[in-house]
């Protein structure tokens, strides 16, 4: 018995003639777990968008989200945008990464490993800023008058109050005043239960947790995976393996938490 | 990494050959005990509640001392354990049994074994895979042992029922329960059918083209394909469900009143739920079908000594059934308020299916038609899984239509429906698969004539038990009901209920002879030779002993499809794959 699995090596488990794709079965088995991943993410956002549509009303991105770090509110969408950018550099520097690879260039997959990283840890903070701005709210937060819930928002310079009322209506002038004035509740910030944002619609910052959170997780999970290979690639492990691929499973997994948050970045902020 | 391990071969201990092993051969027998275990609790549990759908007023000290007083006070099945037992028993048989249990055994023992690898991609992820599918096994059984009970919102456990606890005691612990060991499912799922994927894909021998792959492999890869984009999907549905219930979320519920109160929720759907259960579910209909009907593929042309009618159009037909699943599975959804518009979507594409799936049943017949017919238990089950696939078949072409779906959704006859088209189909083919392959499994013959009596006690039972469900239906009863004496109406089906709880219970007690067939004949049967159904595919050029990396010396090399049986010209009546064409032979 002994003697016959002998045979079974590393290069004699394929007996076969030419891989129908011509990759190993540790890249394959990285594009099955790919697609599986992506049908998680379709069926969370098609929930999304399946919540979106019955609901009488739906925050806008750019009014939700539209501050930027030590520069206070009035930037909408600027910092996701920036955090975008970054994300989508990341991938580039990863691209360059498995093409020092391919050159067998030990120094170049580790420095372009390393910016890959300190992008994905850039995104990951970012997203926990923008968690705490999200869950922190807004200076004026919603109130509960006798109509019903409404979003305050004051115009020009904080002179002129605004209310905003599910299904697009917006009070203003005196009757926006006298409501408020008569306002039973407040609410400020998001958590999972309610939210300033909707007042009347939880599915938004739920959604808004679970579908960014199970994405940032993505990216955090992606950035441990990038890190052990950055510190083997030092080592020298891969050196020794005579190849890099190691390098490409991490990266196929890279580029699709990026292509992931394209996605999410269209249904949460832009549309 | 994992095949690091077959290197430097050395002398296995009792945890690397038997627990911890990475061999596929033995995972797939660690698939198939753990699934006859599972199954074995899982009709048991049917046997219980049949008790009290037959005789509804009867005390049955058993159910006490079985179930103990929360459950069955007095020997009468409490309401809520009558459901917890009927969760039990759907999840059990559909996930546990002919999910897990029927791939995960074929496609661990016959994948390496029929394309002609040493192994699987990766051993050490299918030993995970395995792994996962016994601790999620484990933790559904043992939600059978807490104080409030298994999970009782039936097996799809749809909120808001699912989701609070004042709803039903199961909702508690119980689902906690269900829900982590089906996320545990999930994975396992997932790994196992990435490594099946890839597997067939990359670790062909030479030789061995797409179209020269037994179906059995044709059937593994597709189910393989289907739970790979379907799972996924039940696994945000479920973790939705886990936020709904744990931490105050609204995607499923909405501001429902119960006896305290409206609930704080607002605005969510029970109907996403359903569709994105049901994006799972019906595909996994066919992840439980179609390893079924790759292993009656198989046993029926070898022992009909025939090669298999249509072997391109049953691949066709499995892809076309593949495909399908995904986009019927509105009509389970019928009933919900969906747009009649789009009910006649899903009725037009669920009828669609007929077409493939009478492709393959045409197939059989006129595989097994005026050919050499050798009637081993194995055959006799592939026969009765083509039989119980088209009666239980034809009701599906009712229950497709989107309008006389009204008159018979939620009755006992979707109950009858279901369980002859996709359990009776299904197990019977896992019995077929046992019978045909024991002598690869445990290098033993099991005894074929207690194999032929345990195939008339299921077969009878079976029918005995699903057919008159029909009528239940048609006369309007509502399933899962836990009693039904308080609706006149329904009073004279009594007697045809007693007639199914006793079916049910001789069909549940005969399984006795399959185990005692099993356990007997793996240490005590006759040695098996090393091809003792005279069949083609390429695990019978295996040695009988099973070892490490499958073949001694060189991987065989393939020249033929694996259906040859009677080819004219030839001296016997079946050419194994790995016998070179002679100079004027043409293949096939």
């Amino acid at each position: 018995m002994g003697q016959h699995s002998e045979n079974i090596s590393k290069s004699k488990l394929w007996g076969g003639g030419g891989s129908p794709f011509r990759i190993s079965y540790g890249k394959q088995w990285m594009w099955m777990f790919l697609v599986s991943d992506a049908l998680t993410f379709g069926s969370l956002l098609t929930a999304y968008g399946f919540a979106r549509h019955s609901a009488d009303s739906w925050p806008i991105g750019e009014e939700t989200f539209n501050a930027m770090p030590f520069l206070g509110n009035g930037y909408p969408l600027l910092y996701v945008a920036l955090m975008t950018f970054i994300l989508i550099v990341s991938s580039v520097t990863m691209v360059l990464a498995v093409e020092a690879g391919h050159r067998k260039d030990k120094k170049g997959v580790a420095k372009w490993l390393l910016l890959t990283v300190v992008g994905g840890v850039f995104f990951v903070s970012s997203q926990a800023w923008e968690w705490y701005h999200f869950i922190h709210g807004t200076h004026y937060g919603s109130v509960l008058t006798a109509e019903g819930w409404a979003v305050v928002e004051y115009l020009n310079g904080g002179k002129d109050l605004i209310l905003k009322f599910g299904k697009g209506v917006i009070v203003d002038g005196a009757t926006a005043q006298s409501l408020f004035d008569g306002a039973t509740a407040t609410m400020q910030g998001a958590n999972l239960i309610e939210n300033e944002y909707a007042p009347e619609v939880p599915q938004y910052a739920n959604f808004f947790f679970f579908i960014t959170g199970f994405h940032g997780f993505h990216v955090f999970s992606g950035v441990v995976f990038n890190l052990i290979v950055y510190i083997n690639v030092v080592r020298g492990v891969y050196d020794e393996r005579g190849h890099f691929e190691m390098v490409e499973k991490v990266g196929l997994y890279w580029h699709f938490v990026d292509l992931v948050w394209v996605f999410v970045f269209t249904f949460f902020y832009l549309v | 990494m994992a095949h690091d391990a077959h290197d430097h071969h050395h002398k296995e201990s009792f945890i690397t050959k038997y627990i911890f092993t990475q061999d596929h051969k033995m995972i797939g027998k660690q698939y198939l005990v753990t699934a006859i275990i599972m199954g074995g609790i899982g009709i048991a549990l049917s046997a219980l509640f049949r008790l009290k759908l037959g005789w509804p007023d009867d005390k049955f000290p058993l159910l006490e001392s079985i179930l103990g007083s929360d459950a069955a006070p007095d020997g009468l099945l409490d309401s809520n354990w009558y459901l917890g037992l009927v969760t039990l028993h759907g999840t059990i048989m559909v996930f546990f049994v002919l999910t897990g249990g029927l791939s995960g055994t074929f496609s661990n023992l016959l994948i390496p074994l029929q394309i002609g690898a040493r192994d699987m991609a990766s051993g050490l992820l299918n030993m995970i895979a395995y792994w996962l599918f016994f601790i999620s096994s484990a933790l559904m059984a043992a939600s059978l042992f807490i104080e409030t009970g298994p999970a009782m919102a039936g097996w799809t456990v749809y909120p808001p029922l699912s989701v609070l606890e004042e709803f039903q005691p199961g909702s508690g612990l119980g689902m906690t329960l269900w829900l982590s060991s089906m996320a545990v499912f999930i994975a396992s799922s997932l790994i196992g059918g990435i490594n099946y994927i890839v597997t067939i894909l990359n670790l062909r021998t030479k030789g061995m083209t797409m179209t020269r792959l037994p179906l059995t492999i044709w059937a593994f890869f597709i189910t393989a394909i289907l739970g790979v984009l379907s799972f996924p999907v039940l696994l945000s549905c479920a973790v939705l469900l886990l936020m709904d219930r744990g931490f105050g979320t609204s995607f499923y519920m909405s501001d429902i009143v119960t006896s305290s109160g409206a609930l704080d929720a607002t605005g969510g759907s029970p109907i996403l739920y359903e569709h994105l259960f049901w994006f799972l579910g019906h595909p996994e209909v066919y992840i439980i079908l179609l390893p079924a009907l790759g292993i009656t593929s198989e046993v029926i042309s070898t022992m009909s000594r025939k090669p298999i009618f249509g072997y391109r159009a049953m691949i066709g037909s499995m892809l076309a059934i593949g495909f399908l699943s995904f986009i019927v599975w509105g009509h389970h959804m019928f009933m919900t308020g969906m747009n009649p518009f789009l009910g006649g979507v899903f009725t037009f594409t669920t009828l669609l299916i007929a077409i493939p799936s009478a492709v393959k049943v045409f197939n059989y017949i006129t595989t097994i038609w005026k050919g050499n017919v050798i009637m081993t238990p194995a055959m006799l089950f592939s026969i009765g899984s083509v039989s119980t696939f088209i009666s239980g078949g034809i009701t599906g072409i009712i229950l497709a239509d989107s309008a006389l779906d009204i008159s018979q959704h939620d009755t006992y006859f979707v109950v009858g429906h279901f369980h002859i088209v996709m359990g009776m189909t299904a197990i019977l083919a896992m019995f077929a698969g046992v019978y045909h392959w024991f002598p690869k499994l445990y290098g033993k013959m099991m005894n074929l004539r207690m194999g032929m009596v345990h195939f008339w006690f299921t077969i009878v039972c079976g029918y005995g038990v699903f057919i008159p469900m029909h009528f239940l239906g048609e006369g309007g009863m509502p399933r899962r009901y836990y009693e039904n004496t308080n609706f006149p109406m329904f009073d004279h089906f009594l007697d045809l209920n007693v007639l199914i709880s006793i079916f049910a219970t001789i069909g549940v007690v005969s399984q006795v002879i399959f185990f005692f067939n099993f356990i007997y004949s793996s240490f005590k049967g006759p040695k098996a030779s090393q091809n003792p159904w005279n069949a083609n595919s390429l695990e019978w050029t295996t040695p009988v002993e099973h070892i490490h990396g499958n073949w001694h010396g060189e991987l065989p090399v393939v020249y033929r499809w694996p259906y040859d049986y009677s080819k004219p010209g030839k001296e016997n009546d079946f050419v194994p794959q790995n016998v070179p064409l002679d100079a004027d032979e043409e293949e096939h």
